[in-house]
């Protein structure tokens, strides 16, 4: 994989990845709520197979941003934008793309754990059942794999019938990434996936992240520098709704180009 | 002004730099003031008068059925009456008290009242041999039994005349009703068949036979004679069919008391009214409260929660839909009887004047939708309680959390799948709060249903064995207009008076009953989806 940094537009980085390691791009993208500007002008890659970070201060745009990797925002009348994003080379505002279906391929993790009112079992297999009727061997197939890959079969492979709200919060944010990930996503989108969870769960959910990325490309926003540099391989520093740096979270991390990005980390890190 | 410096308000208040604040809290132990009392005394005064209401209702109403002693009283002019005291009132023009007896046969004496004044009454006895009987006319007759005629000549006297008669009552009992079998169940639906010209040969012959089995066994009715003898001493014949049932409440055991007085709530419960609604039970009214409710049930729970869909998940939210939004909060205040015009102009007249002329032209001018009946009533009534489910229902949709509706959008689900598979399944218990809350408003209305449906005497249950079974034009009977007819409409109110304040008891029980049910509905569908409330 080829890396490079460039400066694009004046204080704005951007690493380049080569077209075929590219899962999602974003070209010149906006968004408004109705007259405030959340994001401007934002151009950059996510590679496939990898963990980015988005990190940056509390109403920076990095919740925003990830949102509309799958279109979240549809739901809120008030959402302008401008520019597009690409998912392997498509275009996800294009007509020909069916909404559910973007969906389907690129997940979504929530900050707060939200499981369905309905048992383990008929939680993982929601997602399947909405793409029509399975056989149930096939079905219990894939919730014992989901369940497997999100490192929480063998404490739920009892009671799978039971209720999903049984489970403890960190048990739950598996849950639902098992979830995610039993529909067979391409991408997943993971927003502050462990700040409501204990210090021991939250290390569950950030190994697991690690494990997922031979077959994923994960986006994770965090507010949590040291799991930033942790479990993500580029992160991307966004300010005031707009990018400020993106590169290797290493180099990011030990060796900032522009001031902005050096006060955030060693502010928060201190 | 300091308290105690261990209280964590002192403790800061010593902080350096900080303006020292004295803390008021705390005064009494658990920091409650007269709101507290307050408070408590008004959930207190409700639960009083509640307990206060049904309280009344159950004394008075199932007090009724109690076969309470009869009373021989011997007044100072050696005249005797005998009879059941209801209330004492002091003398009109002079001083001390008198009396009020309910001494039935008002057949004999005109009235089934008589005042006594207290003074004037020289003795009172419970002579065994008093008995009582409840009549299909006249009401009550309490006096004694003198003999038993049948209709061959034989006649039994004395202490052989009580067991004849109970023996005889009970053969009665038997035949009148495989009569009424007949006449409710079997002919019906054959009469109907015959006069609406689809009938068959063996259905007219079927008729044929049942009438003359009617006609057979009406004949073959005990044609026994009592003889009575009021206290006073006035005699009476009295034909053995018009007796219903016949006590020696004086001679009875506290248990037999108990018997009796079960068979008594019994009768009430699962009878036909007689006498103009003045007598007999409330069964048809029962019956037709509980299914007009069911079916506003099954009507309103649909509409309103696609109404509350649409307002809450599909529309837009702007001017129109807040103005659409108080709309229906305010059709919830609409007085009933408005509803009541509405469904008669709208339901009665429009639809089923319209449905009349196309589908049942052959019986007009009599109208079979075209008046008020089950269906039109469970209609306006569902009209009436849309407003309510409405709101439930919008007020379930509007706390289902975001992080829910968005986690089942992002596994792919369509508004529609999202909805149908997570929003509404978790709005539930919302909606059949709305359900508890249009039940209790619709089970207690009489108003409306007077236009649309409810009739003084429909004994016939709108389900039967005939097909479609379930007949929703015609007329049916309702507890709440049953009591506003027998206390308004009824010759002696005094004497129906226990009957209406059973009728009143039954009628809160039905709602009680029609709630817990949706009540426990409720609680099982939250309790089935595990343990974090979420609503």
């Amino acid at each position: 994989m080829t890396v490079m940094q460039h400066t694009a537009h004046g204080s704005r980085a951007l690493i380049d990845f080569s077209p075929q390691a590219t899962s999602l791009e974003v070209r010149d993208f906006g968004l408004r709520y109705g007259d405030k500007t959340a994001l401007s002008n934002l151009t950059l890659r996510v590679p496939r197979h990898r963990v980015t970070a988005f990190i940056g201060p509390s109403g920076c745009g990095k919740s925003t941003l990830l949102r509309a990797l799958n279109r979240l925002h549809d739901l809120n009348e008030t959402v302008t934008r401008e520019g597009s994003i690409h998912l392997e080379g498509q275009d996800i505002h294009a007509s020909s793309m069916v909404v559910a279906e973007l969906r389907r391929r690129v997940g979504m993790v929530f900050q707060v754990p939200n499981p369905f009112p309905m048992s383990i079992y008929d939680n993982v297999a929601f997602g399947l059942r909405l793409q029509g009727h399975l056989p149930k061997r096939q079905v219990d197939d894939v919730v014992e794999w989901a369940l497997q890959s999100a490192a929480l079969w063998d404490e739920v492979k009892d009671r799978l019938r039971a209720s999903a709200w049984s489970l403890s919060g960190g048990q739950q944010q598996r849950l639902v990434i098992a979830r995610t990930l039993a529909v067979g996503p391409e991408v997943l989108l993971l927003d502050e996936p462990a700040s409501a969870l204990d210090p021991i769960s939250s290390l569950k959910v950030e190994e697991l992240i690690r494990n997922l990325k031979s077959t994923l490309t994960l986006v994770l926003v965090t507010h949590n520098m040291q799991q930033a540099a942790r479990v993500s391989d580029y992160t991307a520093f966004l300010q005031d709704g707009e990018l400020v740096e993106y590169g290797p979270t290493d180099t990011l991390f030990t060796n900032p180009r522009l001031a902005r990005t050096e006060n955030y980390i060693t502010g928060r890190m201190a | 002004m300091r308290e105690q410096a261990s209280t964590p308000g002192d403790a800061l208040a010593t902080q350096e730099g900080r303006p020292a604040v004295a803390s008021r809290r705390g005064r009494s132990p658990r920091g409650e003031g007269p709101w507290a009392w307050l408070a408590a005394g008004s959930v207190a005064t409700s639960l009083a008068l509640l307990a206060l209401l049904l309280g009344l209702l159950a004394v008075r109403g199932l007090g009724h059925f109690w076969p309470a002693d009869v009373a021989l009283v011997t007044l100072d002019d050696g005249r005797q009456l005998a009879g059941r005291a209801v209330k004492e009132a002091p003398l009109p023009d002079q001083e001390g008290r008198e009396r009020l007896y309910r001494v039935g046969n008002r057949d004999l004496d005109g009235d089934i009242w008589e005042w006594v004044a207290l003074e004037r009454i020289q003795g009172i006895a419970r002579p065994a041999d008093l008995v009582v009987l409840e009549r299909r006319r006249w009401g009550e007759f309490m006096g004694r039994l003198v003999a038993i005629e049948s209709a061959s000549g034989e006649r039994l006297v004395g202490d052989a005349a009580w067991p004849a008669l109970k023996e005889r009552l009970a053969v009665l009992e038997d035949a009148r009703q495989q009569i009424a079998r007949l006449r409710q169940e079997t002919l019906p639906p054959l009469v109907r068949r015959v006069e609406g010209g689809q009938a068959s040969p063996e259905e007219r012959a079927a008729l044929a036979s049942a009438q003359a089995q009617l006609a057979a066994r009406q004949a073959a009715l005990p044609g026994d004679t009592l003889v009575l003898k009021s206290v006073g001493g006035r005699s009476l014949r009295q034909p053995l069919t018009e007796v219903v049932r016949a006590l020696q409440p004086n001679d009875m055991g506290p248990v037999e008391k108990l018997v009796s007085w079960g068979q008594g709530v019994w009768r009430f419960l699962s009878e036909g009214p007689r006498a103009a609604n003045s007598a007999g039970g409330v069964w048809p009214a029962i019956f037709g409260t509980v299914l007009m409710v069911v079916l506003m049930s099954i009507f309103v729970m649909p509409f309103g929660v696609l109404a509350a869909v649409y307002l809450n998940e599909v529309a837009h939210q702007g001017r129109l839909i807040r103005w659409v939004r108080i709309g229906v909060r305010n059709l919830a205040g609409v007085p009933s009887i408005v509803y009541g015009v509405f469904g008669l102009g709208v339901f009665v007249y429009g639809i089923g004047g319209r449905l009349d002329t196309w589908f049942f032209e052959a019986s007009l001018p009599s109208p079979t939708f075209g008046t008020g009946g089950l269906l039109w009533a469970s209609l306006t009534l569902a009209l009436l309680t849309l407003p309510v489910v409405i709101v439930a229902t919008e007020e379930g949709l509007a706390r289902i959390p975001a992080s829910q509706r968005e986690g089942a959008l992002a596994l792919g689900a369509t508004r529609a799948e999202m909805l149908g598979r997570v929003v509404l399944p978790m709005t539930l218990p919302a909606m059949l709060t709305g359900v508890i809350l249009a039940v209790a408003r619709a089970a207690g209305e009489v108003a409306p249903l007077m236009l649309v449906g409810v009739a003084k005497l429909a004994p016939q249950v709108p389900v039967d064995g005939e097909f479609p079974y379930l007949h929703l034009e015609r007329k049916f009977m309702h507890l709440g207009h049953h009591i506003f007819d027998s206390a308004f409409h009824g010759s002696d109110v005094q004497a129906t008076l226990p009957l209406i304040y059973a009728t009143a008891l039954l009628l809160v029980v039905v709602i009680l009953v029609l709630n817990l049910t949706a009540i426990f509905l409720r609680h099982y569908l939250r309790g089935r989806h595990g343990t974090r409330p979420t609503y």
